[in-house]
């Protein structure tokens, strides 16, 4: 997102000359702003790095978290041969991509989950008065590199997948492999940014943020043929949990979508990704414009 | 004036009156203290209520591939996974599967020092509150889920009426066990300076091989025989269901019963000896 506070950024350092800014100086202004960015991150990951026992458990225990999905999904298809007539293969397509797609989200912006923390313990404040922008302050002074571990597995996933599932390497289908997972992590990186929000009115808000993220993810873990009804409508159109994986593998698998939709709905997920992300955006401004602190 | 050390003799507790005065002060106090938290209560059973729907339909999807077959997938009918998914997710806030690390963050803070001057057991001291919140629990995060399941699919009511007093049953073991792995998980916080990687292995594990994410039942005969015997963790979830859903004829049920009770002394008896053994080490820092 365009951050405003980018000028601001360099006052500090243009402060002690008695020049007057100039326009060079300006011009400077984000180049600096990016530095302070990546000395914050640098420092995080020297950080995080330097527990390596606990790195290391962090690390592993993300892939388990992982393996327990993925092994849900292989004892699920011990018991039968085909779920909602997708096989393995094909069901596992729909697993690495939406995988992939939360877990590169999880990487960049998962730690907004603890917003509400942050609110609670007055972090909060402290971040709002510094010259940067807010979210992306947020997101960079708790970064979860242990999350790596889940990208390079369901990456793995996805590529077993798409093998085994037999998917043609035509550019088309390539192209369509490397976007949708992207176009996911913006979407689920969307919807963990406007659930988060809700700590700014709601402070115990629990684990409410985990229905949507985590249950987003669950969604579209399966093909969608799995559910039902109303609640099929709201989740995959509704909410547009349906273009994250289930319609881009229909495009990849080679075959028409038993609900009855057209085929090309599974290369709309970029745009639904943008549309997602410019509404994070809004609920994050007002969220933010609303916030009064707890007084701790 | 003697000296009061962690290892000393706690208060003997004089008569019936008084320890049951005790547990019901103590029970009462978890009781009360969950029921402040009414936002957090909110989220978590909506929370519950959102993965009852993924969760059954995956399931539904699973019966309704087996049932074309011409079969059942593990012995479950689809009204019978319905009840499985929806009484599951209402148990998870009732025996609290995760999220509980009172007693590790205590120990990190050093606070667990005062738990050690009170006339209670420390183990008793943590689970009389915990019954009062998973009674708390059962009223709120178990009932609304199971409404909403009954509301929106075709659950599987039990024939028997023996099975309600059975299930019961089943549910309080399984607190009782599921009380015990969580102390003894944060009591690692006694020999560990980060007992997180202890805490999530917990997490993982009641969920995956508690019956959460599918039943126990769907794995090959022998893994499920490992698990049952070998790991406390089916008794968490896996059998208070499969005795609600009547997997299994009477004998059988009470046989999964005797398999938790076992698993909760053993358990229990552990957090007793992890306890002495952890104040015998203990050393409080600071001032």
């Amino acid at each position: 997102m365009a951050e405003p506070s980018a000028a601001t950024a360099a006052a500090p350092a243009g402060a002690d000359r008695t020049v007057p800014v100039t326009t060079a100086d300006v011009a400077d202004a984000p180049a600096s702003t990016a530095a302070i960015y990546r000395a914050l991150l640098r420092a995080q990951v020297r950080a995080q790095a330097s527990y390596r026992a606990s790195f290391a458990l962090d690390l592993a225990s993300n892939v388990i978290f992982l393996g327990a999905d993925l092994l849900t999904v292989l004892v699920l298809f011990h018991q039968v041969p085909a779920l909602a007539g997708f096989t393995l293969a094909e069901s596992l397509l729909v697993f690495g991509l939406a995988a992939l797609g939360f877990a590169l989200a999880d990487l960049a912006v998962g730690n907004i989950e603890r917003m509400k923390q942050h609110v609670r313990t007055g972090l909060l404040d402290a971040v709002l008065i510094r010259p940067l922008g807010v979210l992306s302050q947020l997101l960079v002074l708790d970064l979860g590199v242990r999350r790596v571990g889940r990208v390079i597995t369901s990456t793995a996933v996805l590529a077993v997948a798409a093998y085994q599932a037999g998917v043609r390497p035509t550019p088309a289908n390539l192209l369509l492999l490397v976007v949708t997972p992207l176009a996911g992590a913006v979407f689920f990186g969307s919807v963990f940014v406007a659930t988060a929000t809700v700590a700014f009115w709601w402070v115990e808000s629990g684990e409410l943020s985990a229905a949507l993220t985590y249950g987003g993810r669950d969604f579209t873990s399966y093909p969608m043929t799995v559910y039902g009804g109303w609640f099929r409508h709201l989740m995959a159109f509704g909410l547009g949990f349906g273009l994250v994986a289930y319609y881009p593998a229909l495009i990849l698998l080679g075959r028409p979508d038993p609900i009855g939709a057209p085929a090309w709905l599974g290369w709309c997920g970029p745009l639904l990704a943008l549309a997602a992300a410019a509404l994070a955006a809004l609920v994050w401004r007002t969220g933010v414009r609303h916030y009064r602190s707890t007084g701790s | 004036m003697g000296f009061i050390t962690a290892t000393a003799d706690r208060l003997p507790i004089r008569n019936f009156t008084e320890s049951a005065g005790l547990i019901r002060t103590l029970g009462a106090s978890g009781f009360r203290r969950f029921s402040t938290y009414r936002q957090a209560t909110v989220a978590a059973t909506a929370t519950n209520t959102m993965f009852g729907f993924l969760r059954t339909y995956v399931m539904l999807a699973v019966a309704g591939s087996a049932a074309a077959l011409g079969g059942q997938a593990a012995g479950y009918d689809a009204p019978r996974l319905v009840t499985y998914v929806w009484a599951g997710q209402g148990l998870i806030g009732v025996v609290l599967l995760w999220g509980w690390t009172d007693l590790a963050d205590r120990i990190r803070s050093g606070d667990v020092v005062t738990d050690l001057l009170r006339p209670v057991h420390p183990v008793l001291g943590y689970l009389l509150p915990d019954l009062g919140r998973a009674a708390y629990a059962l009223l709120t995060r178990f009932t609304v889920p199971i409404a909403v399941g009954a509301l929106a699919f075709d659950m599987y009511v039990p024939r028997r009426a023996a099975t309600y007093p059975l299930f019961a049953l089943s549910v309080l073991l399984a607190l009782l066990v599921c009380f015990a792995g969580r102390f003894l998980a944060n009591a690692a916080a006694y020999w560990l300076l980060d007992s997180r990687g202890v805490l999530m292995t917990w997490a993982v594990c009641s969920g995956v091989l508690g019956g959460l994410y599918f039943p126990i039942r769907f794995l090959p005969d022998w893994a499920a025989a490992v698990l049952y015997f070998g790991t406390p963790f089916p008794s968490l979830l896996q059998v208070p269901l499969d005795v609600l859903v009547e997997r299994d004829p009477p004998l059988s049920q009470l046989g999964l019963l005797g398999l938790q009770a076992g698993w909760a002394v053993l358990l229990l008896w552990g957090c007793v000896a992890v306890q002495r053994r952890a104040e015998r080490r203990l050393v409080v820092q600071g001032g």
